[in-house]
């Protein structure tokens, strides 16, 4: 619904009052932004000792390179890894034999429905246990916990991909006398795959965000470079602002390429979205980086 | 396995804690969302751009850093974001600083796709219920309290139980920060008993998947019985 | 439009220039002065690991990297610093490495937790993480040392009333969740808050969120010694961990060589500067040299 609709054009009056509503609301905006930085000034935030770490190049070049391309590394094979993973299972998904679809569906909705910190503790102790030095053990948890989720959530992608395929595709597949596995790969899945790729690149948002949650078990990449910057500088806040400004950043840039490979590629149609775990019935509504 | 049986106790106080984050925190970012949504939706352009810029920003940040403004910045900027006021107890269970910062982090987190849930449930309301009530001379606060958002609510439960679920999921981060719920027991579970930790990550991962289901299931009996004809 | 580009270059560079003046932090070499031994190779009998790593000119050591005052890795400098780190670096220097150069010794970061495959398979020559020593352990790789006798404490502001334990009865304490010391802390009678590092305790104590957090001493010691004046070590130890440096079975060898070291550190005075440069800083007490335990027969 266009928001327009939700209210009248405003009469005199109305404009008189939206315009005191406008001055209200900047200066309540302008005011808390103002009290953020008084406290910020005040309480010692702002002094240059503070920030001194992302004036160094030494620490600017750890930053970026054992920080964030580690992440931007980390999110990347997730996502390469979740492909994989989210094509196979998809697959089976939609398999006509029973005993490959529900195994398929059991173990994308059991990863779904996990929460990844779960996955990664399980990866960091059980699974990775053997790996040295630490930040390899970490790094590869984060990696593989990342897959599993993001993997079983691109199961659920792709399916409906296929699903969304225009039916007659397959069915002029079938008639010109493809076999099953045919129409699958030369006719579905190309056309899917393409349907799809806004959705991986959303979901590479997710991923990305979601390395930060190798926290839990040690750090990697961005989040393990704060906690190696505090105990020097004493500066949780400028780091944490800093830092959150990268994840930022790298993230508006995956969401604007998202919206250009959609405009470009698919056309105008809504990025595909599949439901959320354990909801039942209906393939609409979940935004895809609810989490 | 044994290890969880053993101490079933804790394993209930830790899931305890996880649904009460979820509950507290599930209750502030519907609230809070709902705020943002009639800011995003409402007539007044600065509103209007603040909620988008707060929707945009903070559904780009990590979770973890939100947890850690909250619990090592936010405080050193301002003694009262300690959340050290904050001290109650009830039964064996404790609400403090740590638990406060907690559901602070995930209420504000939250709370975007919350206003991203309910504003496509806003979108899905039929035009003429909206040209309707102003007919009827209704003002913007009318029309969004008095029938747009009611149903706005309706057509946004399937988008809001996911971002509710992924809420549940997201208060495990909290085991990081200082609140013993279920992924910390879990961890120290995992720790200490090295030849469990299948059946360990099993019983925990049962666990969530138990409340995902309790959560999808009330939001489907609340879908159908609110379904728009 | 060259004179610009040359103006350009000079500020940049000016600006490089005073940047790197100031970030300093994890230069400095360490608060001993570490003697490379020459031709170490030759005082090592023929055949013993020593020896081995001595002619291959590089040893492995796996310490830890988020432990200030113990072993900690600044993101901006190639070399750990701390107590443990300064131990290893005798030893290191001991084989005729030069410490300081990563291409003859290489840090590994460790945690103290199942840390003994790696010293089974060789993926570290040497573990100087907080390692305690603990019959379990010792079953399986060797542990010479101990090179420091700690005991679980308690960390408090300086202008605290808090005294012992008893003072904190069903109080927040924090450590790190899973560790032993949170379970000593809840069977203590006190609360436990659980965070992933000691670092993020120690800054909720500096907050006064919680009133003390818990676990070794020589930890403790290395907060006391970064927030010198703001927070202090009070209490008695209860229980008692004995540090000491891993080495793999394989190398029985090593445990007196290890040994031999850390006696040598401490008639030399190296182990006192060691602890004085590093956990010592807030003017604790340098505790008496411990009593090493004898190496197992071999």
């Amino acid at each position: 619904m266009p928001a327009a609709v939700l209210f009248d054009a405003p009469g005199p009056a109305t404009v008189a009052r939206h315009r005191i509503y406008t001055f209200v609301g900047i200066a309540a905006i302008a005011g808390l932004i103002a009290f953020a930085f008084y406290r910020l000034w005040a309480s010692g935030q702002m002094t240059y000792e503070k920030w001194e770490p992302f004036f160094t190049p030494r620490y600017i070049e750890a930053i970026l390179v054992d920080g964030l391309l580690i992440t931007l590394q980390m999110a990347f094979l997730a996502i390469i890894g979740a492909v994989v993973f989210g094509v196979i299972f998809g697959v089976g998904k939609l398999s006509d034999h029973a005993w490959l679809r529900w195994p398929c569906w059991l173990v994308v909705e059991f990863f779904r429905a996990v929460p990844v910190i779960l996955l990664m503790i399980f990866c960091f102790y059980a699974i990775f246990g053997d790996f040295e030095p630490l930040n390899t053990r970490t790094y590869w948890s984060v990696v593989l916990a990342l897959t599993l989720y993001n993997g079983a959530v691109l199961a659920e992608v792709f399916r409906a991909g296929v699903n969304a395929v225009p039916k007659g595709q397959a069915e002029a597949a079938y008639a010109i006398g493809m076999r099953k596995t045919q129409v699958m790969t030369l006719v579905l899945l190309p056309q899917a795959v393409k349907i799809m790729i806004p959705a991986i690149i959303s979901q590479c948002v997710v991923a990305l965000k979601d390395t930060a949650l190798g926290y839990v078990i040690a750090g990697v990449g961005l989040t393990r470079m704060a906690r190696q910057i505090f105990p020097t500088f004493q500066n949780h806040v400028a780091t944490i602002i800093v830092i959150a400004s990268l994840y930022i950043l790298v993230n508006l840039l995956l969401t604007w390429l998202a919206n250009w490979v959609q405009r470009k590629y698919v056309g105008e149609k809504k990025v595909l979205e599949v439901s959320m775990v354990g909801e039942h019935g209906t393939t609409t509504g979940a935004p895809f980086d609810s989490r | 396995m044994e290890a969880v049986l053993d101490q079933f106790d804790a394993v209930l106080k830790a899931f305890g804690y996880t649904a009460l984050l979820f509950a507290v925190s599930g209750v502030f970012s519907v609230l809070l969302g709902t705020l943002l949504v009639s800011m995003r939706v409402g007539p007044i352009a600065v509103l209007n751009r603040a909620a988008a810029v707060y929707i945009t920003v903070v559904r780009n940040t990590p979770l973890v850093m939100i947890f850690m403004f909250f619990q090592l910045g936010a405080g050193k900027v301002w003694n009262l974001l300690n959340f050290q006021w904050v001290d109650i107890h009830i039964g064996t269970l404790d609400f403090t600083s740590f638990f406060t910062a907690a559901v602070v982090s995930l209420s504000l987190y939250t709370a975007c796709f919350v206003a991203e849930a309910l504003r496509s449930g806003v979108n899905a309301v039929p035009l003429g219920q909206a040209e309707a009530a102003r007919a009827i001379g209704l003002p913007f606060s009318g029309v969004m309290s008095q029938v747009v958002l009611p149903q706005a609510f309706r057509a946004s439960v399937p988008p809001l139980a996911s971002t509710l679920i992924a809420l549940l999921k997201n208060t495990s981060v909290a085991a990081a920060f200082g609140v013993l719920e279920a992924a910390a027991q879990m961890k120290i579970f995992t720790n200490n008993h090295a030849d469990q930790r299948w059946g360990i990550f099993i019983a925990f991962a049962l666990g969530y998947i138990i409340l995902v289901e309790v959560v999808s299931l009330f939001a489907t009996l609340l879908e159908r019985r609110w379904r728009i004809a | 439009m060259r004179f610009i580009r040359t103006k350009a270059v000079f500020a940049a560079t000016a600006l490089a220039l005073s940047l790197a003046a100031c970030g300093e932090a994890g230069e400095e070499e360490g608060p001993v002065d570490v003697e490379v031994e020459e031709n170490a190779a030759e005082q090592f009998e023929e055949g013993t690991r020593m020896r081995e790593l001595a002619e291959a000119g590089g040893v492995k050591i796996g310490v830890k990297y988020d432990q200030p005052g113990l072993g900690f890795k600044d993101p901006a400098s190639d070399i750990p610093t701390g107590f443990d780190v300064e131990i290893a670096k005798l030893l290191a220097a001991d084989l005729g490495l030069d410490p300081n150069d990563t291409s003859q010794v290489e840090w590994i970061e460790t945690i103290s937790d199942n840390r003994e495959p790696f010293l089974q398979d060789g993926t570290v020559d040497l573990v100087l993480a907080s390692y305690s020593i603990t019959e379990e352990r010792r079953a399986v790789v060797g542990q010479a040392g101990p090179y420091m006798v700690t005991g679980q404490q308690l960390l408090v502001k300086s202008d605290s009333d808090v005294e012992s334990v008893d003072d904190l009865q069903g109080k927040e304490v924090c450590s790190v969740t899973g560790s032993t010391s949170l379970e000593n802390v809840e069977a203590q009678g006190m609360k436990p808050v659980g965070f992933d590092t000691y670092s993020e305790c120690a800054e909720k104590v500096l907050d006064g969120t919680v009133e003390a957090m818990s676990t070794d001493g020589t930890i403790l010691m290395g907060y006391a010694a970064q927030n010198e004046g703001e927070l202090s070590v009070v209490g008695e130890e209860f229980s008692e961990e004995r540090i000491g440096v891993g080495y793999s079975k394989d190398y029985p060898e090593m445990c007196q060589w290890i040994n031999d070291v850390l006696t040598e550190s401490n008639e030399s005075g190296q182990w006192a500067e060691a602890f004085e440069g590093t956990l010592g800083a807030s003017g604790v007490e340098t505790p008496e040299f411990p009593e090493l335990d004898p190496c197992p027969e071999s």
